[in-house]
Order: structure tokens, then sequence, then C-alpha cells
């Protein structure tokens, strides 16, 4: 059971001993600025009424809680309830975030928005708001994932977005943040950078934790109606960290209620072909922020592999660093071969095709419900849906379409 | 006071830069020593960092050239070794938070000490955390070196209170590279710097020809070059008389005001 002491203390910029703002000096007024509109924001009832109004108005919320009835008898052991951040508008909790995010650019009288993107979810969402505003929008995409996910960079320019492949590094959502960071130090008046995980300098994770919170406020509540109890465990899957932080958010404080952080293991933890950044990492300075990191003894960035172009990050939102070490939240790997046999698994069992990020929650659903009694609830946190891993993943599995 | 000081005791300081490794740690040492011979005042030299976000594609490509020819910590510091024995010139390394705080700070600056680099320029520490680093820079007598950009604004006082080193002014937004402008109110910073600090102000960021040097010198205290040089170098690495003659003719641009105050 987890104690109050558990809980990693915070600061105005910290969680624990990670977060922080270690980005150059020609980002720090904005930073400044960014984190007085957001303080005023959280206080302000206008635009939380706004914030909220959208989010059920234009975003579909609440998401369904879910209850997952043949996988649950299926795997014999505690009762499975899925939260369906996969029926939000544009197909994934990034909207949470960035409908958030953008108010505040608003406010912060800016016309720009740069983002960054790896599945490609987190720049649909953001070219999405960027139209429903009549804002202009770049997103920055690594070249290797323009590859993996062509359709959502049709989707992002059909909304009106430019998408730039960013060719250095890997061409992985890393080398995306690069040029994200390097594009907003270059014209900070009029850009807004809308970060999409709960990543980055402060106070970008404690925003994103705030506006993704969403998730589990609502789960508990929907919990409570049906089982009128608190669930035994939280399971979500962790790229940068922000559907984990907005499905634990609500319970952090609930002692009885285990937080599970599913991590991308790629071939394996132990492969050096992974994306397990809290199993395999080390504390380290990048993109912002203190926290762990996939490194080298010198403190160079590793490579990163993962089937999932959404977790293949070598990062990890600052407070997920906190809550490991604190031993609030646990974090484990799931497998590319684990989570594509979840990708066909929840398809067939339930009739949902989920995102292969999100699958990696289910896979680790999978090992972890039958160890516990049939009595016992899990909330799994399905964070989008499939359908731009549909080719891929038939690729995948050998499949020529 | 900290060796750079001394460093602009005649007058504005030519500060060229190069990447450690870049392409090799022998041609960095012959680089070095071929700079400071044409008249560099004070020589920065990049410390390899994977990603770093400061840089635009000319330095990126220098540290890219200097991982394939095998650069690591501890051969940057093998390099500094070797540059100790043929000149004395004073060093700065500008390098990225996460390599100091991964060789650990307090045996990084000691490291440092021992080799006599006299600063460190770490674009992804602003004044906000430099409060970790700077309890083992200080005691290791290594200046840690704040960056100031045109943004900065209300901070100046915030950025300088441990300027004991010099002020990099970062003289236009966005990354490194060469360019022909500047930003616009370079004048009014310098001015504004000037009320809060004694320190040396040096500007960087895009400077490449002796025109822009000299004007520079005109107003500031050190001139800082990069990327120009670092083009050179990936362009005829083997041409040291060349880099000698272009950083003899910036050396001169900067110091044509020396004397004349
Ligand atoms: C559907 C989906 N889930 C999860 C993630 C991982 O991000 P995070 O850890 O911030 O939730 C992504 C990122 O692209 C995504 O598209």
């Amino acid at each position: 059971m987890t104690e109050l002491k558990d809980i990693p203390e915070t600061s105005e910029t910290r969680f624990g001993d990670f977060g922080g703002q270690y980005v150059p000096e020609t980002l720090m007024t904005e930073l400044e600025k960014l984190t007085a509109c957001f303080n005023e924001a959280e206080a302000d009832p206008d635009f939380q009424a706004e914030f909220h109004r959208l989010l059920n108005e234009y975003a579909n919320r609440p998401s369904l809680l879910y209850f997952a009835k043949r996988m649950t008898e299926d795997l014999g052991g505690a009762k499975i309830y899925l939260k369906r951040e996969d029926l939000n508008h544009t197909g994934a909790h990034k909207i949470n975030n960035v409908l958030g995010q953008v108010l505040l650019a608003r406010r912060l009288g800016k016309t720009r928005l740069i983002a960054e993107t790896g599945a490609g979810q987190h720049g649909v969402a953001t070219a999405t708001v960027a139209a429903l505003f009549g804002m202009e929008c770049e997103v920055f995409m690594g070249k290797e994932d323009t590859e993996r996910q062509k359709l959502n960079v049709y989707r992002m320019e059909l909304l009106g977005a430019k998408v730039t492949a960013v060719t250095s590094g890997q061409g992985l959502l890393k080398d995306a943040v690069n040029a994200a960071l390097q594009d907003w130090a270059a014209r900070p008046e009029d850009t807004y950078y809308v970060i999409g995980s709960a990543m980055g300098p402060a106070p970008y994770p404690a925003m994103v934790h705030a506006f993704q919170s969403v998730i589990s406020t609502e789960a508990k509540q929907q919990l409570q109606t049906v089982e009128g109890r608190l669930p035994d465990a939280v399971v979500a899957c962790v790229g940068g960290g922000s559907n984990a932080i907005g499905s634990f958010a609500a319970f952090i404080g609930d002692p009885s209620v285990r937080l599970i952080g599913v991590e991308a293991a790629g071939q394996g933890v132990d492969s050096g072909k992974t994306a397990a950044t809290l199993e395999k990492g080390s504390a380290g300075i990048f993109h912002g922020m203190k926290s762990i990191f996939l490194q080298n003894g010198d403190g160079q960035i590793d490579k990163v592999y993962s089937i999932s172009a959404g977790l293949d990050y070598p990062g990890v939102g600052p407070e997920h660093a906190a809550l490991q070490a604190s031993g609030r939240a646990d974090y484990v790997g799931i497998t590319d071969d684990e989570a594509v046999a979840a990708f066909e698994y929840i398809a067939k069992m339930e009739g949902i095709v989920a995102a292969i990020e999100s699958c990696h929650a289910v896979a680790y659903v999978q090992k972890l419900a039958p160890t516990m009694r049939k009595d016992q609830i899990i909330i799994c946190t399905l964070s989008g849906r499939g359908d731009k891993d549909v080719a891929q993943i038939a690729s995948y599995k050998g499949v020529a379409l | 006071m900290n060796p750079l000081r001394k460093a602009f005791e005649n007058g504005p300081a030519f500060i060229p830069f190069v990447t450690a490794g870049d392409p090799s740690a022998e041609k960095t040492v012959a680089y070095v020593v071929a700079l400071a011979n044409a008249g560099a005042d004070i020589v920065e030299l990049g410390v390899p960092f994977s990603d770093p976000i400061a840089d635009g594609p000319v330095i990126q490509a220098a540290g890219l050239r200097a991982f394939a020819g095998g650069i690591t910590v501890e051969r940057v510091f093998d390099i500094v070794a070797a540059i100790r024995q043929q000149t004395q010139v004073p060093l700065v390394f500008l390098t990225y938070a996460n390599i100091p705080f991964k060789y650990g700070y307090e045996r990084f600056c000691a490291r440092c000490a021992k080799l006599r680099v006299a600063g460190l320029v770490i674009p992804d520490l602003p004044a906000e955390e430099a409060g970790e680093l700077l309890p083992a820079a200080s005691q290791n007598g290594v200046a840690l070196i704040p960056l100031v950009s045109p943004t900065s604004g209300h901070r100046l006082a915030k950025l300088t209170v441990h300027a004991d080193g010099f002020v990099y002014i970062v003289s236009a937004l966005g990354v490194t590279g060469t360019r022909d402008g500047f930003a616009q109110n370079l004048d009014d910073l310098i001015a504004d710097l000037r009320k809060v600090t004694d320190a040396p102000l040096c500007v960087g960021f895009g400077i490449h020809t002796p025109e822009q040097a000299s004007a520079i010198a005109g107003q500031a205290d050190g001139v800082i070059v990069g990327s120009a040089i670092v083009k050179l170098i990936a362009d005829a690495p083997d041409d040291l008389a060349g880099l000698a003659e272009y950083a003899g003719a910036m050396a001169n641009a900067t110091h044509s005001g020396r004397g004349q105050a």
C-alpha cells in the first residue's frame, strides 16, 4: 500500500528531483509569460468553463468508461474497464491537452502554433484546433515517422497545417522535438509551441497534467457510479507520459490504487532496441527537463526503437521519473510482439481497433488481470484508436494490402 | 579574478570556436594552436552533444563528424591536455547541460581547472538552473558564462550576477549559423547590460566578416566567431594556412580599435 510519503514533493518547476527549465535563454521570457498565463487561467472560472465546453461539445467528452466483459471473462481475473480516449474527436487523448494549450496561446496573443509529433496524433490534434481557431500551424515530424504514419501526414495537411519532415538524427520523435524547440527559439514573438506530452520545461509538464487529468477525474466518477468504489489498478501506456499522467492524476492521492505505466520495450528491455526509458535509463538533462533518459555514459542520448511511433522517445516526463523514484507508480515494458498480439486480441475480443501505443497497456493488462481476484478492478486507458496503425501492423504480420 | 578577464585587458577580444574532435583529435589541437598564433584571445572549444538544440546545421554537422571520429568526453580532455603542451591561450568549453551533469559537476569542473579551461558556456542551463552547477564551478575557479539574448528584457540583472568571466550576447534569435543581420536592439542591449555588470560583453551568433567584427568591436568587448570557422574547417580540413589567414583577418578587425580609446 502506498503511504503519503510516496507522493513526490512538487514545487513551482519540479516534481521531486525532476523537472526544471533547461532551455536556452531566448525562451526563458516566453516560459515566464506562459507560467503566469497558466496560473491565471487555472484560477479563472471563465477559462475553465470554455475549456470544458470545448472538451464536451467539440472533443466528445466525457469519454466512455466501458466494461470489457469478454476480456474480463477470458482473462479470468480482475474486472477490466477501458477508458475510451480513442472515441475522442481526432481519435486520441491528445486533443484534451491541445484544447487547453491553444486557449492559453490565444490568451497570450499568439497567432502561430507549432507542434512535434511522433505517431501523428498530436500533430493532427494541433492542426485540428488550429483550424478551429483560424490559426497558422506547422508540425515537425521525423522523416521516418512521416513514412510510418503517412495517413496522419495527409490528415494534417488536409486540416491546413504545414508538415515539416525532420531529417536530423534518426528522424524520430526526439528529432522532431529538437526541430520544434529550434523553430520556437527563432520566432518566439508570434509562435506558441504546443508540446504534446507531459514533458519539456516547466510549466509544460504541470500544464499537460492539468489538461489531461480530465481522463482520471471522469473515470473515478464513472467507476464510482457503476461500482461504488475505487479501482485497484490503473494501467496506461507511456511515451512522454501524457495519457498516463492524465489517467493517474485523480488517483495519486488514493494509496490503495496501484498506478502502472507501460513503456515500449521494442525488441526487449535488454535488446538494445528499446524505448523502455524508465527501466533502462538514468538521470539526465534534455529537452528542457531533468528526467530519466536512455543515454550512454557520456550523456549522449541513445537511439531508440519501438514499433510504435508514439512511444519511441528516449526520455519521459519528469513527473513519471519522480513517481517512479518515490515508488508511487511502477513502470513496466511490453515488447513489439506482445503489443501486436494485444492489437489483434482486443480487436477480436471487444471489437475495438486500438492504437498500437494503447495496445502496450492492453498487453500488460493481459498479464496482470489473471493475477488479480475477480472482485478487483483494473482501469486501462485506451489512449487512441488504431486506424492509423492498420497498414503497419499488416506489414509487420507479413500481410500485403 | 577569473583568468579570462586578462584576455580583455588590451581591448576587444577575438574568440573563435571549434568543435573538439572535428574531424579528429590531432586536427583540433592543430586548429587551436593555429588560431592562438593568429591572434585569438580566447578559444571556445565545443564538447559535442548528441542533440545540440542551440546549434544550426553547420555546428551540428561538426558534431556528427566528431562522433564519427570517435570523440568522447574523456578524449576532449585529452585534446585539451595536448593543446596545453603548445599554447596557454585561455580556453572555454561550449557544451550542453547533460555533459557536465552526467560526468558529475564537481568532477567536470575539477578536470577543467586542472587543464586550465577557464569557463563554461552552456546554452541549456539558464540562470534559473545554474545554481546546481555554480558551487562546483566557483570552487574550482571555472567561470559559468551567462548567455543573454535579444528577448532577455527585464532579466539582465538576474543573468549577470555571477558573471565573473564574460557575458555571451546571443546577437540573433534562433540557432547558430552565419548571418548578415543582427538583432535590431543590439546597441540597446549592450547599453542596458553596461548598467548592470562590469563584466566584458562578447557578441556571437552569426558573425563572419571582418567588417562585422570591427563594427561589433566598436561597441562590445569581444567578438565570437563559430559557424564561419567551423565551415572553413569542414570545407578544407587540411588547409591550416587558410584557417590562420581568415582568423588573422578577423582578429585584426576585432583588434583594430585597440589603443584608440
Ligand atoms: C494514441 C497514443 N497513445 C499514446 C501516445 C504516447 O504519448 P503519451 O505518453 O504522452 O500519452 C501517443 C503519442 O503519439 C499516441 O498517439
